[in-house]
């Protein structure tokens, strides 16, 4: 599937949530709790990606030429639109990533949580897998 | 007392507020975030659409009708904050942008003039990011040290440790009266006492204390006192400095410009009087005129009635709370404004956060500007309920069910 077919289908999923904050809040946990952990060992300083209230780790691989992203968060909530975001990245091409413009976390009514790199790291989540899928693109070059 | 509380009456009250009869995510809002900033009665905000309306002018050196109005409305102001302060004169209160730049002020002035290499300013392990931080930079500056009164697992201070780092070299004990983030009120005059035995100034962080204690800085005798007025139901952006006039004339001026002068050649500066001396620059004029409002929003229904009622919602929540499983107060000092402070087992303060917020009930998360003090607690931060004089037990009851609730679903 490709990026926006992913971010369609997610829209679609949360509009049946009608805008409820908490059933979405709580839809989203149940989300974040179907990620793949990250390992144990995965979670260092180094993968950090730094929000104030809650912790963001983020790593990335190359699987056939494609990215695969690995992802996990101290908070529950954090965690559940972490895993939208592996879910719309993960298995695409780096120049897919990079030429993308995600679209979905306004329109389910998550834009508070971009640009609040204060409070959960989520915006510099989004940066941050830009910049691996930069990384990774050299690699397949 | 009881009496009044029951005088008290809070639908009216909060009638004056419009913010507080919204909803958020379709629920009715109810505003337990007072300790960052409180909201503001009906009176504050048509003061600053009527100053706009009316008003309007540069204070201080206008020669017209509206700059007479302005001028004389900003310093009513300064007047006003003298009697709720109880300072002897108004030319001991300085405007400033909030506690932070009053502290700031007194770091960047008295601290440079008076701080020697060797010398220590004591602050206490309870203290805001901006009650530490300027501190730093002037040790750092001067080869200064920094001191740290230890708080024990209740919230308090330790005294005896306090007494134990004052000395001779002891220059500066900068300390908060109530806490932000646990609620604890300090033993100020005790603390002040002590400190002038040893020849030190005491400034007093009273940014979380103004809207809910009784404040006499003549019989406090502190040196310096800051204070925030969007804590107190006033306007974001204004601050106080209240020093003694020995002192503030004695110290240099804290930021070059305007209205501080008295004559400007390129050879030489004279400086204005205090307080000009110290407000460069063209003031805040609408929000401190606003100000005054707020004050006497205060004072129409009596600092001690307000206090009284929130006391009375900080021993009902926290009693509430208490019976809850896995949940924790932080901060359980005896004498306490009206802040209460918790965690979860196992439930990260940010996912409460969001659900609280989910149904419409504002409260803060984090460390709450104090993150040594998490440390110590060994915790990255709490859920933290402040509560003002138009919050009710029903929404207390509400935040106790909604917390049951979410532990249940999280």
């Amino acid at each position: 599937m490709s990026i926006n077919e992913i971010q369609d289908q997610i829209i679609n999923d949360f509009s049946l949530l009608d805008g409820d904050m908490e059933m979405s809040n709580i839809y989203l946990m149940e989300l974040g709790q179907k990620l793949t952990d990250l390992p144990e060992k995965d979670k260092i300083e180094d993968n950090v990606v730094k929000g104030c209230q809650s912790k963001v780790w983020l790593t990335a691989e190359l699987n056939n030429d494609n990215v695969v992203f690995y992802a996990d968060s101290n908070t529950a909530i954090t965690k559940g639109l972490v895993s939208l975001l592996v879910r719309v990245y993960s298995n695409q091409s780096p120049q897919d990533i990079l030429n993308s413009e995600l679209y979905f976390i306004e329109k389910i009514g998550m834009s508070r949580f971009i640009g609040t790199q204060r409070s959960n790291g989520f915006g510099a989540m989004i940066k941050q897998m830009k910049l691996y899928a930069i990384a990774l693109q050299a690699k397949t070059e | 007392m009881e009496k009044i509380i029951q005088n008290i009456d809070i639908k009216a009250i909060r009638k004056d507020f419009p913010i507080l009869s919204q909803q958020v995510n379709g629920k009715p809002l109810i505003y337990f975030d007072n300790a960052a900033t409180n909201q503001k009665p009906s009176s504050v905000i048509h003061a600053l659409t009527s100053y706009y309306s009316h008003d309007n002018a540069n204070i201080h050196r206008g020669n017209h009708t509206l700059a007479d109005r302005a001028t004389a409305a900003f310093e009513d102001t300064r007047k006003a904050v003298q009697q709720f302060i109880e300072a002897k004169e108004a030319e001991e209160i300085i405007f400033t942008s909030g506690t932070t730049e009053s502290i700031n002020l007194v770091a960047s002035t008295y601290g440079r003039a008076n701080i020697k290499e060797g010398d220590e300013i004591i602050i206490s392990g309870m203290e805001h990011h901006s009650n530490i931080v300027p501190w730093q930079l002037l040790c750092e500056e001067k080869g200064a040290v920094l001191k740290v009164i230890p708080v024990n697992e209740l919230g308090e201070i330790e005294f005896s440790k306090f007494e134990q780092l004052l000395s001779e070299k002891t220059k500066i004990v900068s300390i908060v009266f109530a806490s932000n983030s646990l609620g604890t009120i300090n033993p100020i005059r005790k603390i002040i006492d002590k400190s002038h035995q040893f020849g030190a100034i005491v400034l007093v962080d009273g940014a979380q204390a103004a809207a809910h204690l009784e404040i006499d800085v003549v019989e406090l005798d502190c040196d310096f006192f800051a204070l925030s007025a969007h804590k107190m139901y006033g306007p974001t952006g204004v601050g106080v400095l209240y020093g003694k006039r020995e002192l503030l004339e004695s110290i240099p001026p804290y930021k070059g410009g305007g209205e501080m002068i008295k004559e400007v050649t390129f050879e030489n500066t004279t400086y204005n009087d205090i307080p000009y001396k110290f407000e460069a620059g063209t003031p805040n004029i609408a929000d401190v005129i606003a100000f005054k409002n707020a004050i006497e929003f205060i004072n129409k229904i009596g600092k001690e009635t307000i206090a009284e009622h929130e006391i009375e919602l900080l021993a009902y929540a926290t009693e509430k709370i208490k019976k809850i499983d896995r949940v924790k107060i932080i901060g359980e000092a005896k004498e306490k404004v009206s802040v209460l402070s918790f965690i979860v087992d196992d439930i990260h303060h940010f996912d409460i956060g969001q659900m609280m917020d989910a149904r419409g009930i504002a409260v803060r998360t984090g460390h709450h500007c104090t993150q040594p003090l998490m440390h110590q607690f060994n915790i990255e931060g709490t859920v933290r309920a402040s509560f003002s004089v138009y919050n009710t037990k029903e929404e207390i009851d509400e935040l106790i069910i909604s917390l049951e609730k979410i532990i249940k679903i999280l």
